[in-house]
């Protein structure tokens, strides 16, 4: 009894944290943010850069759903449940911005 | 998990992988994927539209030192987007949007590690790390609001505004509204203001469900109930809203 007592309320064992992913994906996410500013300013606007821009931001996507959001550890149906209708709003994008392209 | 033991005893193969839980994920989460997904068009919708109506008008056709605010073209977002608070008459393009990145990636962070905290059952450190998501929340609020007014004031110096035609003289438009705009054509100002308005509206959702997560937590009611999966929940829907600015931050700033 006075044993217990001597601990306090936190009788029960907590775990230390185990952060390294957690601070790995932020770093990248950071990093990734930090060298699409820099294309912002060094290259000038075209194709190729939009393209760059569109690859990262989906890089950038992947890691903040698939770690963050922790969709990479779930069940396969789970993630195609999520991504197959993803997909086809990208697609959905790419056609009107290439139809607004020919209303001008 | 309780839950599962209760049922009756399902081969695996049968549900969805996930013994009596579909999909291995509990009701909760499964429903609150299910909302992010039906949020995510919503968004997409808003983003699509953007991307329509900005190649539908005229472009920006010459070198950018040579830019000009006119309604007659579309606005390249690094010469509208260029101050930075306490930093007064700087031209410093996309910093401010920068730091506001950097702001909600680092509170989606604060929340992950809420998460783990929930996970080791550890309730101080879920108590921490939620009141640095709260605060990481409020920032970007502010930093939005301070954003905004910013831009519905228009640029200082009247003669950079773009022109309208008010009794047959050529005035600047003094300010943005959701029909005039000092930088562009007015749907740049319409959608800067459905987008990161619509956004900001998820944010400050947000910030009211970490309160509500923090509060359950303080007061021990995760403790009781023997498990944190409220922040988990939460955790989801906070980093949507971290999801959804990288691509308004990449479509809406960058591009």
């Amino acid at each position: 009894m006075a044993s217990h007592a001597a601990h306090g309320t936190s009788e029960k064992e907590i775990a230390p944290p185990n952060t390294g992913a957690i601070w790995k994906t932020f770093w990248i996410l950071l990093v990734l943010t930090a060298i699409e500013f820099v294309i912002a300013f060094t290259m000038a606007a075209s194709t190729l850069r939009v393209a760059i821009f569109c690859g990262m931001t989906i890089v950038k996507a992947f890691y903040i759903v698939g770690e963050f959001m922790h969709l990479k550890h779930e069940v396969k149906t789970l993630i195609w449940m999520v991504l197959i209708p993803t997909i086809f709003v990208v697609w959905l994008l790419v056609a009107l911005i290439y139809e607004g392209g020919h209303l001008y | 998990m309780s839950v599962a033991h209760a049922a009756p005893a399902v081969p695996e193969n049968l549900t969805w992988q996930g013994g009596s839980e579909p999909l291995k994920a509990s009701y909760g989460k499964l429903m609150m994927w299910f909302f992010l997904l039906s949020d995510t068009f919503t968004f997409s919708a808003l983003l699509i539209t953007y991307g329509m109506i900005r190649f539908s008008q005229p472009a920006w056709e010459g070198a950018p030192h040579d830019f000009y605010f006119s309604t007659t073209h579309w606005p390249i977002p690094e010469k509208v987007f260029e101050a930075v608070p306490f930093l007064h008459g700087m031209s410093l393009p996309l910093v401010f949007v920068g730091i506001m990145t950097f702001i909600l990636i680092a509170s989606s962070v604060t929340m992950v590690l809420a998460v783990e905290a929930g996970h080791r059952g550890d309730r101080k450190d879920v108590e921490k790390w939620m009141l640095w998501t709260i605060v990481g929340g409020f920032t970007f609020l502010g930093s939005q609001a301070w954003e905004w007014t910013h831009f519905i004031h228009g640029p200082e110096d009247l003669s950079l505004a773009a022109k309208q035609i008010i009794d047959g003289v050529s005035t600047p438009i003094e300010g943005a509204n959701l029909v005039r705009n000092p930088y562009g054509p007015p749907a740049f100002a319409d959608l800067f203001f459905f987008i990161t308005g619509f956004h900001g509206t998820h944010v400050f959702s947000g910030v009211i469900l970490n309160i509500l997560i923090f509060f359950n937590a303080a007061t021990g009611v995760y403790e009781r109930r023997g498990h944190y999966e409220m922040v988990e929940k939460v955790g989801l829907y906070w980093h949507f809203v971290d999801l959804v600015w990288v691509f308004v931050f990449t479509f809406f700033y960058l591009v």
